[in-house]
């Protein structure tokens, strides 16, 4: 099959791979009908995940049709749509069983455990597509893909519901949301989000469906802003506005109630503090920059909350303990927990209450998707989101 | 340096969480003049008790989600023979004797006779006070041979054999709570580019 691969930092490839296999009773195969390039793969595009490998097959966002069933999986029938999560979890651990489906303690396999059990003191949870950290799995950038406890993961979609409309039931429309619940809304309250990409847009979307009383957002690209707007926020451009002013003068000196850092690591801006993570990265004492989280944490009004999807894998310098202590914030953060959110966001798609295909800017082929993260990288103004569809010619 | 702390105070700390583990505190020991290196670890199964012993207690099972171990042929309840992979295409094998048996919470180990790695292990089972399932604890006990030779053979227990131990109760804890063992491994579990 045709598959997407990485080779190396802003190196990728669609090559001939070998097409995936039955090899657990509960495992699937999945016929690729459409697939989105992530935010967090331009982490991996980058090199600042660790734990790849040349040839590795990327992709943690897609969705098909069942094409083969192991025998023990007794949900799934050859032949159903479905939109597979991210996160593989097995459904039956301590964790699964909590809803925690991020915190799968089985589907990362046994060899594949032992460097995210000394970075993060026990192992994690396994995606597809995502450094051998999490698993070494194929992703679903490609034609094929084989999905483990595929009896747990995939969501069924109804018949004649087209596929941009569901597809970002896999990642990111989860991660806008479990980001919104986070931030714990209450009635009255003013949540702010730094970063207008497609978790920071549907993390607004979300806030504002589950009662926000108004949402700021905080971005740099135009046409990233203007989407926020159109969703119904207020925007602040970060090159032009001094932001805590802005958002300290916006709420009557109070703060925001709720902060959402939906950037992650890889934040902009050329404040002296980012300049000296950039030196820190550079020469390898540190792996992670947090300026966005910073001015987060000293944005948040007292007592308030922060939430974290934006993506971080390894160690901040320089963080502002003492205001996240003084002021008692509370921070939630983590992977997102896919399958538990995704059936209510599916009702919500199919209710018409939420619409998600305004994000997509790109539709391109498989062929293409070098192409494709190359300019979800370098042109993220028009760039909000790549959709990739198969062309199966060589079937 | 001497101990500070008085003996009530180590008697809520597993004997392998100490920094100069004892085999005796674990209740095993390969001989007095000996006593060996400890490694053990606990993990939480969402599985009962009781079916937990009998499929470890079946030593035929153990090659299932235990790497190293090419084979256990079982010659009656309490007798069986172990066939280790060893470096360089080698195996390396013992008598092991079952040396405590309690239905559905304990099983101990020990090889018998000449081997070049003298071993011992015991398996704990506990139902847990919070609903979480069965608490298991495996406690080995082995004697590094000694030499080049030795360095080699220790390797049949993977490089750390605490690693290799770990791995091996992960696979374990997988089979038993979702009925089969995860694998990425290229190329038919995850296809990739050569």
């Amino acid at each position: 099959m045709r598959a997407l691969t990485w080779q190396g930092k802003h190196d990728v490839r669609v090559e001939t791979v070998p097409d995936p296999r039955i090899v657990n009773r509960r495992d699937a195969i999945i016929r690729i009908t459409s697939t989105a390039i992530c935010g967090s793969d331009l982490h991996l595009y980058d090199n600042t995940i660790p734990g790849m490998k040349s040839g590795d097959v990327l992709g943690h966002e897609f969705m098909g049709e069942v094409v083969e069933v192991g025998p023990a999986n007794k949900k799934l029938k050859v032949g159903q749509r479905v939109v597979v999560p991210f996160v593989i979890a097995c459904g039956s651990c301590f964790f699964c069983q909590k809803q925690q489906f991020a915190a799968c303690d089985n589907s990362n396999p046994a060899d594949k455990s032992d460097p995210s059990e000394f970075a993060y003191g026990y192992p994690m949870a396994a995606a597809f597509g995502y450094s051998h950290l999490t698993g070494g799995y194929a992703g679903g950038q490609a034609e094929y893909v084989r999905v483990p406890y595929s009896d747990v993961g995939p969501i069924v979609i109804p018949e004649g519901i087209d596929d941009d409309k569901v597809l970002f039931l896999s990642d990111i429309l989860p991660t806008g949301w479990m980001a919104a619940l986070n931030c714990d809304i209450e009635p009255g309250d003013v949540v702010a989000v730094w970063g207008c990409g497609p978790v920071g847009l549907f993390a607004i979307q979300s806030a504002l469906l589950l009662g926000a009383h108004r949402v700021i957002a905080i971005d740099h690209h135009p046409g990233r802003l203007l989407l926020a707007k159109s969703l119904g926020a207020e925007v602040l451009d970060f090159e032009e506005v001094k932001i805590r002013e802005a958002l300290a003068e916006m709420t009557g000196g109070i703060g925001p109630d709720a902060c959402i850092d939906a950037v992650g690591m890889e934040s902009h801006g050329m404040a002296a503090d980012n300049i000296f993570d950039h030196v820190k990265v550079a020469t390898f004492l540190a792996t992670d920059r947090v300026h966005a989280l910073r001015q987060v944490i000293l944005a948040t009004r007292k007592g308030g909350r922060i939430s974290i999807p934006g993506v971080y894998g390894g160690i901040a310098d320089k963080f502002p303990i003492g205001a996240l202590m003084e002021k008692g914030l509370q921070i939630k953060s983590g992977q997102t927990h896919v399958q538990k959110f995704m059936p209510a966001l599916l009702d919500m798609i199919l209710d018409g209450k939420l619409d998600t295909t305004f994000l997509i800017s790109h539709r391109l082929d498989l062929e293409d998707a070098a192409e494709g993260y190359r300019n979800f990288k370098e042109k993220q103004n028009e760039y909000t989101k790549v959709v990739l569809k198969p062309r199966y010619t060589r079937h | 340096m001497a101990k500070r702390q008085s003996p009530e105070i180590h008697s809520d700390v597993p004997p392998t969480a100490v920094k100069d583990p004892n085999p005796a505190a674990a209740g095993l020991a390969i001989n007095d003049d000996d006593p060996g290196d400890l490694l053990g670890r606990t993990v939480t199964i969402n599985a009962p008790r009781q079916a937990l012993y009998e499929f470890w207690r079946d030593f035929r099972n153990l090659p299932l989600f235990m790497d190293n171990i090419e084979s256990v042929q079982v010659y009656d309840d309490l007798r069986s023979h172990w066939k280790v992979k060893g470096p360089a295409e080698s195996t390396v094998e013992w008598d092991s004797l079952v040396t405590e048996d309690v239905p559905g919470e304990v099983i101990a180990w020990a090889s018998t006779g000449d081997t070049e790695v003298p071993n011992s292990g015991r398996i704990e089972f506990r139902d847990t006070s919070n609903q979480r399932g069965t608490q298991v604890t495996v406690n080995i006990v082995y004697d590094p041979p000694a030499g080049k030779v030795g360095k080699a053979i220790a390797k049949l227990f993977g490089r750390e054999p605490h690693i290799q131990a770990r791995r091996d109760l992960r696979r374990f804890k997988q089979l038993m709570e979702t009925g089969e063992i995860p694998s990425s491994e290229p190329p038919d579990a995850a296809p990739r580019a050569e």
